[in-house]
């Protein structure tokens, strides 16, 4: 085993970032986080590769992407409306493929939401492919494999 | 805390008597016994919907589904023959098969091994020798149910002198036939399916398919999303749209009149929002009269058919509800293609489906969020009614002679609860 300690606290830091972000929605620098092919992804079927012949939970491309950001952020939205707060822990980074133009990333997830006095949790299985930058990286791909996904969820009004 | 409104004696006609012509006494919504009476007289007195002939096209192949609280598994066999089966192994009663659905050439209980085949038949039994002059295979297979299908829909039934599931069915077949034209010229064909639960009575969702009134309130996000042109084909409810009570609890709720019937009107020019799709098929080599038919089949039908108690054929996918417990319904969104279709067209119908469907849909959190507020609130005060008397004074006679009313009167809640009060009404046998 040899561990890259330098990339790993780099995309450490940039997942950690990211969920920061989503937790505080700030959905519009969330949105700049991407590159403009990127895919945001939400699986049903958590042994599904090929997403686009598949049905999904999200496969959002930069329009979807942006039209989901603005659902949620327009006021329009009752169940956006009423969401409570998030907070998410992403840990067990592991960096499975480092090219020079792409990371492949494997990290877990846990997201817990209060709602309506509830409070829902949301495991999952994170898997990133990020392009470094100057700056750091943009997402390529983002796939949130939710342990819901065999089951049954509850309804979302927030971003993984 | 029900006590004042339920009479120890006869629970069941309590609740038929909750039901009146416009409106439904809140209690409906929450108290356990009448759910518990509802899973009786409802749910294993009628024909339920537990899938669809494509979830199942190969021999071999299975998807488990439930009747009320039953467990149950729609298999079929080498000979191609469909079954529903209790899944409960007859030896001590574990579930034979988990999983959504699959492939096997057996269904084999993981506590002692007894094997039974797709047609439920008992065939192996691991040391049969204790067994011998104790039990014989023969009465021992997996519990069969009577089982029909229109159309490739698959309902099952615990009664077995129940009508023939086309008499069920009744007017809603025409709409059926209308609904799977939306393969495009192709055999309808499950893509997947979202799955997500809600914490409120399964009869808040039963309402919610035939009440366009909520549209332009709730999803008003949804629409935002949308292009112009596709804006005003979902500005309905001043159009001429309207909702039809089919009898025996089913209705249906034409929102968009002209996409009733999506072999008709096939020269109209392909909206904007269809163009890529139609690019891609003619760049697969489809002549432009196929492009034309699949691209008005792509937008899904502009009808809500609900089948009492559990399915509705929506728009453009299936909405299966499943009481979990008076409080707690999972719900299932089947999305639909064309088996052997352009993979285009299905790709699109995939993502058009998960634009609004779903739990992360851009219509369903708000469907949610509206339902969960209806249990919560519902609770409020010792007595209470739910309305559904809207569109009462302005009913009409339909063109197949049936009440109808406005597109977002509740003429169809009102035709599902008058079937619930006569369900719930019958006496025990």
């Amino acid at each position: 085993m040899n561990i890259n300690t330098d990339l790993v606290n780099k995309v450490t830091a940039f997942i950690g970032y990211e969920a920061d972000l989503l937790d505080h929605k700030e959905y519009q620098a969330w949105l700049s986080l991407w590159d403009p092919k990127g895919l945001y992804i939400v699986p049903t079927d958590n042994k599904e590769t090929n997403y686009e012949d598949s049905v999904n939970l999200a496969l959002d491309d930069a329009d979807m992407r942006r039209m989901r950001v603005a659902r949620l952020e327009s006021g329009e939205s009752v169940s956006a409306g009423s969401a409570g707060v998030t907070v998410r822990m992403m840990s067990r980074v592991r960096v499975l493929e480092e090219t020079a133009d792409c990371v492949v990333v494997r990290c877990a997830m846990t997201l817990n939401e209060l709602r309506h006095g509830n409070l829902v949790t949301y495991p999952a299985d994170m898997e990133y492919r990020l392009q470094p930058t100057d700056n750091g990286f943009v997402i390529e791909r983002k796939v949130v494999k939710l342990m819901h996904a065999e089951s049954f969820l509850r309804t979302v009004s927030f971003i993984f | 805390m029900m006590s004042e409104l339920i009479d120890v004696q006869s629970i069941s006609l309590k609740a038929a008597d909750m039901v009146e012509e416009g409106r439904v006494h809140k209690s409906l919504y929450s108290d356990p016994d009448i759910f518990t009476e509802e899973l009786d007289k409802v749910f294993q007195n009628t024909w339920v919907f537990v899938g669809h002939e494509s979830e199942v096209a190969e021999a071999g192949s299975f998807k488990t589904a439930y009747i009320g609280q039953h467990p149950v598994i729609l298999s079929r066999d080498r000979k191609k023959n469909t079954h529903v089966l209790l899944n409960r192994c007859r030896h001590r009663g574990a579930t034979v098969c988990e999983g959504r659905k699959g492939k096997t050439k057996a269904f084999t209980c993981p506590y002692h091994g007894w094997g039974y085949a797709l047609d439920g038949s008992l065939r192996a039994v691991p040391k049969p020798e204790e067994y011998e002059g104790v039990i014989d295979k023969s009465e021992l297979p997996l519990e069969s149910l009577r089982h029909e299908s229109y159309q490739g829909l698959v309902f099952a039934t615990f009664k077995d002198d129940i009508e023939p599931l086309e008499d069920f069915l009744g007017g809603a077949k025409k709409w059926i036939d209308l609904f799977v034209k939306q393969g495009g010229g192709y055999p309808l064909k499950v893509l997947g399916e979202h799955r997500f639960n809600f914490p409120g009575n399964w009869k808040i969702q039963l309402e919610n398919t035939t009440d366009a009134y909520h549209f332009p309130i709730v999803h008003k996000s949804f629409v935002s999303s949308l292009d112009d042109a596709t804006q005003d084909i979902f500005d309905f409810l001043d159009g001429d749209g309207f909702v039809e009570d089919l009898g025996h609890g089913h209705s249906v709720m034409v929102m968009i009149p002209q996409l009733v019937d999506l072999e008709e009107d096939l020269d109209q020019p392909i909206p904007a929002r269809f163009e890529e799709l139609a690019q891609a098929l003619r760049d697969e080599g489809q002549d432009e009269e196929q492009v034309k038919r699949l691209v008005r089949a792509a937008h899904g039908t502009g009808f809500n058919l609900n089948l009492f108690p559990n399915v509705s054929c929506s728009m453009a996918f299936f909405r299966v509800l499943r009481p979990v417990s008076v409080g707690l319904t999972e719900i299932q969104h089947v999305a639909l293609g064309g088996e052997g279709a352009p993979a285009p067209f299905n790709r699109k119908r995939m993502r058009l489906h998960e634009h609004f469907q779903g739990p992360m849909g851009f219509g369903t959190p708000d469907d949610g969020e509206a339902w969960e507020r209806v249990q919560k609130g519902s609770i409020a005060g010792k007595d209470g009614w739910i309305l559904v008397n809207r569109g009462l004074g302005h009913l009409h006679t339909s063109e197949d002679g049936n009440v109808a009313g406005a597109v977002c009167s509740e003429t169809g809640m009102r035709g599902a609860y008058q079937q619930y009060k006569k369900m719930m009404a019958a006496e025990e046998k």
